[in-house]
């Protein structure tokens, strides 16, 4: 273990370089390439710093680790940080994004790069707050302030119909996240802390779960998105600039499988354990719905914001399957499509930084003016696919057989959207990569330079890594894993014990 | 005979002196006074304010009972006291280009402030309504303080007429308060209600009611709301900017100490009352603020709404709830203040606008004052980490705690409505293409709106002496 406070070290330090753009002033070319220096800066030796968290970690222990703890509102109310098997990789999985984001950046945003950098980074310390905080306030402080950052970068650097992109990502989130609040503040009232630990370990009364689930499904769902209160992503990916689409795919939608994780299973388990079939029923029309979907898209980001929503359903699958297999699988599946779909984005914004459209008829044929676009892409695909040897295959490989001990026909429901997946990921490949070279400006394209490799290489060998030696990975998660299932059962055993005394 | 402790009001008596100090100054000085008028009126409300936080925080009584002093008190008047002094300097630049630079105007506030003072230490129903009244009359000259423009004096004469209607209730409620409980002092009327058991009769729930009616007006709750959009468009933007912080957290501390002190037995009573007005003015506000395309309306819109916030701790009828309505009217207070130092800001070539489409672009012209602008914005829309969310934190927690599960949520739900019109703002300083641009600020404005803008970004970094100091102010009111 380590005796500092990492923890408020990795979420504050990209605050400092924030703060450094902001003073840094001077003429408007030199201040945008201050800023991009120093944004990269910060956000690599952020990364550096939160592997330092990944190396001290202790695998074999299930409970809070580097915990930090000071006064702060009082009143149960306390500056609470700490992380466990569950939360490490989803700060990992943010630093890491973060340098890529901001090289993604480098040259496709022209305009108040200052701002922007400023933006990104007060982003990456809102998104690693949310993994950290083992207060709910603090959690919620977090997790609603992330809406700001993101609700400018989709408003100001945004494509043509931003404006009621944002808005409505904006209000949506919040919509869910107020309900969310009233819970937090029922459940203060009732145990009088915000603690997390605490609430853990607190038995609510069984029908007060089942409102409490309600209110805290409200923000996550949202937040994940799941069918039917997806339709606000689409929107904003297409909308977003490509960075903004990496992050919003990358790390906040696992805000929701997180929320999950830490709020709705441990807290209230006999209401999840009631709501289970609900949560799969739509997991299974969000899979199979958005996968029909994004077939038939004309857009290539709205096509992999379906697919998000499509690969998010396996997550919701896999959490609440409350399995070894199940759990693993979503945290995995989570961190994966993290990397996968944030590199696909990559991957069109790789094209609409040379063409500037995202319409998939405009292209074809690209294989052959870039061939190590094709490769990139064609690893990605198939990772999204879910082909063995990548990332996506071990996640969801790990859901169905924990879905499969629980409910043999959500298995087999989801598992054709596991086809549906390749039929659109595929479909969408040909379309872009393949084919002649018939269209004039798509002649005179080149292939992906120095800078993208830089952006490219990193996801392909993490991505691989994941896909055919997942063990760190799954180690890290294993002891909380373990100890969030004994609870569960614990919890349901004792309810259905003072069910039996009851009759 | 035995002379009351006068000690106990010394920072009324002091302000009082100020005041009529300030008078002779300005008519013996004549011409070029505002100035030193001006500084002189916010030098004795710090003073003043001094004065309060000497006097100690114990409870103490004087003037047969009239008057009380206590933490609650003094928390409010400190409160009250800083906005009107801000308002003062926020005014004197703004009088001064428009040229109605008089010397009355900062006399007015301070007449207004120890109105407001009294307000909030009174213990009896007389001295309440002859608070409420010194405070009114000075607020009414100050609406219509631009004597030769029509908007200005219709502004004026329209909250004369219906402050005095309001000011009629109130008094027709006092008088059947006191009808039915046989005393005009808090203290007794609490002891007659006490002997009740909460059995109380028709006509002191009458009276009840029309109490609420008459202080419902003065902080402009619905449904007695209506004079607010057009006076607040109406009058002097820096007077708009005094009405919506003093006189707001005046009138919240007298609803707060004329229910909690000697109608604390009979929440039940009023607790739907208060309940219903709070639901309606947070939607109103929400809902009607939408569609203004003129700053100032959209802030009085606004502020019924956060009113109506306000109005939850106090519905909660607890000591949680009364320090929940602290913690938000002190940081409502700032945000507004911060607010209108930016609207006072609002100056192109052909002099002040106040459309909010004018502030296209902003966050290129002028980044710093479109960043604080967006800070106010969002923290008046109640997103964390901004001080806002916080208030708003704090009212939920005691309306929740009291079982208040329908208002807790019709509330927060509102809050999402109107944090569409604050994204507004937001997005047409940042997302739309830049107009004309405002001129260079004013310095001390720059001073007010910087230091709002830090306090709200970063309470939450040290928030504990307000919180505290909100804590032991509720206390005092439950001893």
């Amino acid at each position: 273990m380590l005796d500092w406070n990492i923890l408020s070290f990795v979420t504050f330090l990209p605050l400092v370089g924030a703060l450094l753009i902001l003073l840094t002033g001077g003429k408007e070319e030199v201040a945008a390439r201050n800023a991009r220096q120093v944004a990269l800066w910060t956000t690599l030796i952020t990364f550096a710093v939160s592997l330092l968290i990944w190396i001290n970690f202790d695998t074999s222990e299930a409970g809070f680790q580097f915990v930090e703890k000071a006064e702060w509102l009082g009143g149960g109310i306390n500056y609470h940080m700490g992380i466990d098997g569950i939360s490490m990789l989803f700060i990992i999985l943010t630093t890491f994004l973060m340098p890529i984001c901001i090289l993604a950046s480098w040259e496709s945003i022209g305009t108040r790069v200052r701002e922007y950098m400023i933006a990104f980074l007060i982003l990456e310390t809102l998104m690693i707050g949310v993994f950290c905080a083992m207060d709910m306030v603090l959690f919620y402080l977090f997790f609603e302030a992330g809406l700001i950052p993101m609700f400018l970068i989709i408003g100001i650097w945004g494509g043509a119909n931003r404006i009621y992109a944002s808005f409505k990502f904006f209000l949506y989130t919040l919509v869910g996240s107020v309900l969310m609040l009233a819970a937090m503040i029922a459940m203060y009232n009732i145990v009088g802390t915000t603690d997390i630990p605490t609430l853990m370990a607190y038995n609510f009364d069984v029908d007060l779960q089942f409102w409490l689930w309600l209110a805290f499904f409200a923000s996550f769902a949202v937040k994940v998105p799941m069918w039917p209160v997806h339709t606000w992503l689409p929107d904003a990916h297409v909308q977003a600039p490509t960075a903004g689409s990496v992050i919003l795919a990358g790390v906040l939608l696992k805000m929701g499988g997180y929320g999950f994780l830490r709020f709705s299973i441990p807290m209230f388990p006999d209401a999840s354990q009631y709501f289970a079939p609900m949560v799969f029923g739509l997991s299974v029309i969000a899979i199979i719905y958005t996968s029909l979907v994004a077939l038939v898209q004309k857009d290539m980001k709205k096509l992999i914001a379906y697919s998000s929503v499509a690969h998010m359903g396996f997550i919701t699958i896999g959490v609440f399957t409350f399995t070894q297999q199940g759990l693993e699988g979503g945290i995995l599946q989570m961190i994966s499509h993290g990397i996968v779909s944030g590199a696909l984005f990559l991957c069109v914004g790789v094209i609409y930084d040379r063409i500037h459209t995202r319409e998939i008829a405009r292209y074809g044929g690209l294989v052959h003016r870039m061939p190590r676009y094709a490769v990139i892409f064609m690893i990605f695909t198939m990772a999204t696919i879910g082909l063995p040897g990548t990332s996506g295959f071990v996640g969801e490989f790990l859901i169905l057989v924990g879905v499969y001990q629980v409910s043999t026909w959500t298995a087999f429901l989801a598992t054709t959207g596991v086809i549906l997946g390749a039929a659109y990921s595929l479909y969408l490949y040909r379309r872009v990569v393949f084919g002649e070279l018939v269209k004039e400006d798509l002649k005179s394209i080149v292939d992906v330079n120095k800078r993208e490799m830089a952006i490219f290489i990193p996801l392909i060998a993490v991505a691989m890594w994941i896909g055919i030696y997942p063990d760190p990975f799954l180690d890290v998660m294993h002891a909380s894993v373990t100890s969030l299932m004994e609870q569960h059962q614990l919890a349901l055993d004792a309810t259905n014990s003072t069910l039996h005394a009851a009759k | 005979m035995v002379l009351p402790e006068f000690s106990i009001a010394l920072p009324e008596i002091f302000l009082a002196a100020a005041a009529l100090f300030l008078l002779m100054f300005g008519v013996f000085k004549g011409k070029g006074a505002t100035a030193p008028v001006s500084w002189l009126a916010v030098l004795s409300l710090v003073i003043t304010g001094f004065l309060v936080v000497m006097g100690g925080s114990e409870t103490q009584l004087t003037f047969s009972d009239l008057y009380r002093t206590d933490a609650f008190g003094n928390f409010m008047k400190v409160l009250a006291l800083g906005a009107s002094a801000l308002a003062i300097i926020m005014s004197m630049d703004f009088n001064k280009r428009e040229k109605i630079e008089r010397f009355e105007f900062p006399v007015l506030i301070v007449i207004a402030s120890l109105g407001m003072m009294v307000m909030i230490s009174a213990n009896d129903l007389m001295s309440l309504y002859m608070g409420i009244e010194l405070m009114s009359l000075s607020l009414y000259v100050t609406a219509a303080f631009r004597r030769d423009s029509v908007r200005s004096t219709e502004a004026g004469l329209k909250y004369f007429v219906l402050g005095a209607l309001s000011s009629g209730m109130l008094l027709y409620g006092c008088s059947l308060i006191y009808g039915f409980t046989g005393s005009t002092n808090f203290t007794a009327i609490a002891s007659a209600v006490a002997e009740t058991h909460g059995q109380i009769g028709l006509g002191l729930l009458v009276g009840l009611v029309f109490l609420i009616a008459g202080l419902a007006f003065k902080v402009s709750a619905v449904p007695f709301h209506m004079w607010t959009p057009d006076v607040y468009e109406g009058v002097p933007t820096p007077v708009t900017a005094f009405f919506a912080a003093a006189p707001k957290i005046a009138g919240m501390a007298l609803f707060i100490r004329a229910f909690i002190t000697p109608f604390g037995e009979l929440v039940d009573q009023w607790q739907q009352i208060i309940v219903f007005v709070s639901i309606a003015s947070m939607v109103l506000g929400a809902f009607a603020a939408i569609n203004q395309k003129n700053i100032k309306r959209l802030m009085a819109y606004s502020s019924i709404g956060h009113i109506g916030f306000a109005l939850v701790g106090l519905a909660a009828g607890t000591e949680e709830g009364v320090r929940g309505v602290l913690i938000y009217l002190a940081i409502y207070v700032v945000m507004n203040i911060g607010t209108f130092a930016i609207i006072l800001s609002m100056r192109q070539k052909d002099g002040m606008v106040e459309d909010i489409s004018e502030l296209a672009g902003l966050g290129k012209t002028r980044p710093v004052m479109a960043l604080l602008l967006m800070i106010f914005m969002f923290s008046l829309a109640g997103v964390p980490p901004l001080a806002g969310f916080f208030g708003k934190f704090y009212v939920f927690v005691a309306a929740i705690n009291s079982g208040l599960y329908a208002l807790a949520v019709i509330g927060l739900l509102a809050s999402v409505v109107g944090a569409f019109y604050y994204l507004r703002i937001v997005k047409i300083m940042y997302f739309d293409d830049e107009k004309e641009g405002f001129k260079p600020v004013n310095r001390t404005l720059t001073w007010i709106m910087g230091g709002a803008g830090i306090f709200t970004a970063l309470f939450f970094v040290y928030p504990a002496p307000l919180l505290s100091s909100a804590a032991a102010a509720a206390a005092a009111l439950f001893q």
